[in-house]
């Protein structure tokens, strides 16, 4: 034995790269159940393009799973929630305020409501955890971060639910407007930064993300309070595509890699100047992760933006019209690029990138928020 | 030889990492002005917001449509260069080095490595080299053995396609940049430098259209939009090139059958939808289809698009009711909108130029707030309902039109067919004014108890008709004696104050009244003399009301509350109409809607190149992001093992992967040491 296990180089290193375990058999099956299910059910009512985003998205979270093992049993948990969420309503959307089990959790609402709840917390507890170099108090955190994304994703899917009750012509995935895809950003924030706390083994870092995330929160409650932007409003005829389901999120995927890769830019200042350095990772960690952020984030902004022009050419007749947001999309993604010249072409490190790298939020923000509320456009869907 | 140098300056220079940077940042930040600044507005705008000498500058620099600036392009047109170049720079280089195993790397160079170890070696060399053999290919390197004068090279490498990826990544930007060329129409703009093509700019009918405007179907690339009524048929659309416009001449016609839309229950539109067919026409062929907005059809390489909607020319009959002849019959007018014709009022001429017919006008209502309820678990109730109250109402058809006199002066008129209540009450709503820019100012015609404008007119002709005068004043009169408001021997005076404020108001409504009194009443006077105006005036009113009934034979009513108020509107309506500027109010009373759908046309030839290089753009950066280029050499001696690793990243995993090797490396030693 002890032989056999010296016959290759690369013993004692766990295998890198895809491995297949039995679990990960064990998951496709059941994603492989469901989305049978699904089909049988709702095959009839979906066109083409729909049934192959059904079959893309399996797979998607198939290999979701077996490349990151613990959101499993995340996409589980959450999916028997909204499941439970699905049966407790019985077809009547009036039941969400009257059984207590919707009433107090499971519908969309109160699901949004304790996500925000609990992502307050996991902030408030990441900083104790970094002020007293308490473990517990970290662990408890990304319990909380955990517990407050398995709320968001529960509040997408019973949402979508939801729209279906209000109107079978209002129905549409929770994708379409700028609450929901608030929602969709603390969600994938919050996955992408569990993702590298266990990568990286350090918890460090959350106190630094959270606090977009907390951010995005507030805008949540400012914008449900005060301008009942959580009322699901039914899809004008530009959304009603297939293209949104696929290009909104991959845009989510890199808004919240280039957010979290800008919090650990300013982790990263406040290291080089010997602030909580002794509490934070690593100047070289920091700087790597916001290197891999960034780097997941391009590709799926490269993604999103290459689907945003196929949308284009369907819906407005081009697939670039210089539309604002077209044209900050571009913007953002050239910054991005010019940043991944600067650190893998001209080999840079250090303070300067970590600068771009937040100011690159101020950009990204602009591209997200800003010109929705400052610039009009094709985007802003006044018209036809 | 100093020309070739500065050539080679330059290609230096276009080739360079900096300078590609140095665009890319240059393109983000140009790229900025044109979402900040409104592109591809009326002159006029500019001239209005930025004043007469900023809007000739930024006119100069091109600011009014940044994306098609000769600047503009020219920035692109550097990073399609400077990238090619970059390509071509480094093409050579990464061909050798994606085949090449670096094979022949010398013992000195690699201990200049930073991931380096040496080891010592004994016991038999065979099983050695069979296990790294097996162990690097079992980790997917591609393994070179060499026998060298020297020793014995393994020389590994994994992941060469990072340089395939970068390739990918920057031949699509090329390739984009050709196929956005294309979509330019070089060609047009080649004829419109040398004036061959002139964009008109002139009003004209389409068939008036020189040859110089107009473009042959089998131009290359064309964005353009036409509008269709119903039941018309159309084969151009007309294309915005600076100031002007081109025609575009299109291998078929298009027929609007039908233009759908739907709403959903709460209001929002929820589709728009054109019925076509379209006649090729080399072949004939007919092709009957629906466009709506997110499913394009695609004929001849040429895709129609559900653009906009509006009215395409309606039947209108408008019920024109003279403001100031109290002597004038409502008549009809039968006309169609987007039209103008010469109208006459009295004696006076004017053009009636129709505007937009909408058969709705769907309205938000004011933020309604009040649909909130109140207390703290009000508004949790409140944030937990995702069903959203409906919000919106509908005002009904309205016509648009302008009034223009012989002087030209117009004055535009915006009227509503049905009935809006506000306030509790029924009003007929008409909107004026004088300035495109202005909103408008709303008339209410109040409306009868059986909800007709009928009612307010009768009443509107006895109080403009001073005939009927000294019969109201004398009514007035009998009433108020009766009331004991006044006395018997003042009844005449009040018979003449009467008379007067009727006068007054006959000639200007309050405001006239108002005039008088700032006029010639000392102001410690003026309130209580206007309260006793107002006073004679509601009772004048009430009294013409009557007698309005009476001329139409209707029975009597008597001044309920109801008439009141609609007496006080009456008299504010006739007030406002001193201020509507024509004498005619326009009723809508019926209509026939013929609905228009506006398509945009486009022949993108680029797009395929486009669609192209997208996906290159993708495979490229997903290969250079995640896969790692590594190389690992080891030499082997009898004596010694040289390993060296080196990557295109230097990072974590790089030292991971070394530490991997170098302990395996170690124990493959040992066991061969042990063994022997
Ligand atoms: C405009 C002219 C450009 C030049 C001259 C240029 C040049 C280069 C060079 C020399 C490399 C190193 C390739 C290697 O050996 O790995 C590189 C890498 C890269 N380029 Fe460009 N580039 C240009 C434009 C762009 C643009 C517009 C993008 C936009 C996405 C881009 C994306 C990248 C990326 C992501 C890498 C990373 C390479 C790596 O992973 O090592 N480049 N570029």
């Amino acid at each position: 034995m002890q032989q056999d296990s010296s016959t290759t180089l690369d013993v004692g290193v766990e295998a890198q790269g895809w491995s297949i375990r039995a679990s990960d058999i064990v998951f496709g099956l059941l994603v492989l159940v469901v989305m049978v299910l699904a089909w049988q059910k709702l095959g009839t009512k979906m066109d083409y393009y729909e049934q192959a985003i059904l079959l893309g998205s399996g797979i998607a979270v198939v290999a979701f799973g077996c490349f990151w093992r613990p959101a499993r049993q995340f996409m589980v948990v959450c999916g028997l929630l909204a499941l439970g969420a699905t049966q407790l309503y019985q077809g009547d959307l009036a039941r969400a305020g009257q059984v207590f089990w919707l009433k107090y959790l499971l519908a969309s609402q109160s699901a949004v409501m304790w996500m925000c709840v609990l992502f307050v917390l996991a902030t408030l507890l990441y900083w104790l955890g970094l002020a007293t170099r308490s473990a517990t108090a970290d662990l408890v955190g990304t319990g909380l971060t955990w517990s407050a994304a398995a709320a968001a994703l529960v509040a997408k899917l019973v949402r979508w639910y939801e729209s279906y009750l209000i109107g079978a012509d209002v129905g549409h995935i929770p994708v379409s407007n700028l609450y929901e895809v608030f929602i969709l950003f603390c969600l994938i924030t919050a996955l992408m930064y569990l993702y590298y706390e266990q990568k990286f083994a350090t918890r460090r870092m959350g106190a630094f993300v959270l606090p977009i995330i907390t951010a995005a929160v507030g805008f949540i409650l400012w914008y449900s309070f005060d301008r009942r932007a959580h009322e699901i409003q039914p899809l004008i005829p530009a959304l009603q595509s297939w293209w949104m389901k696929i290009h909104v999120p991959a845009n989510f995927v890199g808004y919240g890699a280039f957010s979290l890769a800008a919090m650990l830019g300013v982790a990263q200042l406040l290291v080089s100047r010997g602030i909580l350095a002794s509490r934070l990772p690593s100047y070289d960690l920091l700087g790597e992760v916001m290197y891999r952020a960034i780097a997941v984030g391009f590709l799926f902004f490269t993604i999103a933006t290459v689907l945003g022009a196929m949308w284009a050419a369907d819906a407005w007749g081009g697939y670039w019209s210089w539309d604002p947001k077209e044209t900050w999309a571009l913007i953002v993604w050239l910054n991005y690029a010019v940043w991944l010249h600067l650190r893998l072409v001209k080999g840079w490190r250090g303070n300067v990138l970590a600068w771009w790298a937040v100011l690159g939020l101020l950009v990204t923000t602009f591209a997200f928020l800003g010109v929705n509320m400052f610039l009009s456009g094709l985007h802003s869907y006044g018209t036809l | 030889m100093r020309r070739h140098s500065v050539l080679r300056v330059l290609y230096e220079l276009l080739s360079s990492m900096r300078f590609a940077i140095s665009l890319l940042v240059v393109l983000a930040i140009a790229s900025i002005i044109g979402t900040v600044l409104k592109q591809n507005e009326p002159y006029s705008n500019y001239v209005f917001e930025l004043g007469p000498f900023w809007a000739v500058f930024f006119e100069i620099l091109g600011l009014y449509d940044v994306y098609h600036s000769t600047w503009f392009l020219f920035i692109l047109g550097f990073v399609v260069v400077s990238t090619a170049f970059c390509i071509y720079r480094h093409l050579p280089g990464i061909l050798r080095d994606m085949r090449s195993y670096r094979d022949s790397a010398s013992l000195k160079s690699l201990r200049a490595m930073a991931h380096h170890a040496e080891f010592p070696v004994s016991g038999a060399m065979e099983p050695i080299k069979a296990r790294i053999l097996a162990s690097l290919q079992g980790s997917g390197y591609q393994v070179k053995v060499l026998q060298r004068e020297d020793g014995l090279m393994f020389a590994a490498k994994r992941g060469s396609k990072h340089k395939l990826g970068y390739l990918l990544a920057h031949s699509s930007i090329v390739l984009c940049g050709l196929g956005f060329m294309l979509d330019g129409n070089p060609v047009l703009r080649w004829q419109q430098l040398f004036g061959t093509k002139v964009a008109e700019t002139r009003d004209l009918p389409q068939s008036k259209i020189p040859a110089a405007s107009r473009l042959a179907p089998n131009n290359l690339a064309f964005r353009g939009n036409v509008t269709v009524p119903t039941n018309a048929e159309v084969d151009v659309i007309f294309i915005n090139s600076g100031s002007g416009y081109f025609v575009q001449e299109l291998p078929f016609s298009i027929k609007l059958n039908k233009f759908q839309v739907e709403h959903y229950s709460t209001g929002q539109p929820k589709l728009f939808a054109s019925d076509i067919t379209v006649t090729e026409k080399a072949t004939g062929k007919l092709t009957k289809a629906t466009v709506s907005v997110n499913h394009p059809l695609v004929v001849n390489g040429i895709a129609i698009y559900q653009a906009s909607f509006g009215d395409g020319g309606s039947k209108l009959e408008l019920m024109a009711w003279n403001l100031f002849d109290p002597a004038a019959r409502p008549h009809l007018v039968n006309t169609t909108s987007l039209n103008s014709q010469p109208y006459q009022i009295g004696k006076d001429k004017y053009t009636l130029e129709l505007g937009e017919f909408r058969p709705f006008n769907i309205e938000t209502m004011d933020e309604a707030k009040a649909v909130n309820k109140e207390g703290i678990t009000g508004i949790l109730a409140d944030v937990r309902s995702v069903k959203a109250e409906r919000r919106t109402r509908n005002m009904g058809p309205s016509i648009q039109f302008k009034l223009r006199d012989t002087q030209g002066q117009a004055r535009e008129f915006l009227n509503y067919m049905s009935p809006a209540q506000l306030d509790g009450r029924f009003y007929l709503l008409s909107g004026v004014r004088t300035e495109v820019a202005q909103p408008f100012g709303f008339v209410r015609w109040p409306l009868d108890e059986s909800m007709k404008i009928d009612g307010f007119m009768r009443l509107r002709a006895v109080m403009l008709d001073a005939a009927a005068y000294p019969e109201i004043a004398r009514r007035a009169g009998v009433k108020a004696r009766a009331g004991g408001a006044i006395s018997a021997s003042s009844a005449a005076d009040f018979e003449r104050s009467v008379v007067w404020v009727l006068q007054r108001f006959a000639e200007g409504g309050f405001a006239e009244l108002d005039r008088f009194l700032k006029a010639k009443v000392p102001e410690d006077k003026r309130k209580t003399v206007a309260e006793t105006y107002i006073k004679i005036l509601q009772g004048a009113a009430a009294e013409a009301l009557a007698l309005a009934d009476e001329r139409a034979e209707l029975p009597f009513r008597p001044l309920d509350e109801d008439r009141s108020r609609f007496l006080m509107d009456g008299l504010v309506a006739i007030s406002a109409s001193f201020d509507y500027g024509v004498p005619v109010y326009l009723q809508p009373v019926g209509f026939e809607e013929v609905k228009a759908s506006g398509l945009q046309l486009t022949r993108e030839p680029g797009k395929s190149l486009i669609y192209l290089a997208a996906l290159m753009m993708i495979c490229g950066v997903f290969c250079m992001f995640y896969i790692r280029e590594s190389r690992i050499w080891l030499h082997l001696t009898t004596e010694r093992a040289l390993l060296a690793i080196s990557s295109n990243r230097r990072n974590s995993e790089l030292d991971r992967e070394f530490e991997k090797y170098r302990t395996g490396l170690a124990k493959v030693l040992d066991a061969a040491s042990a063994q022997e």
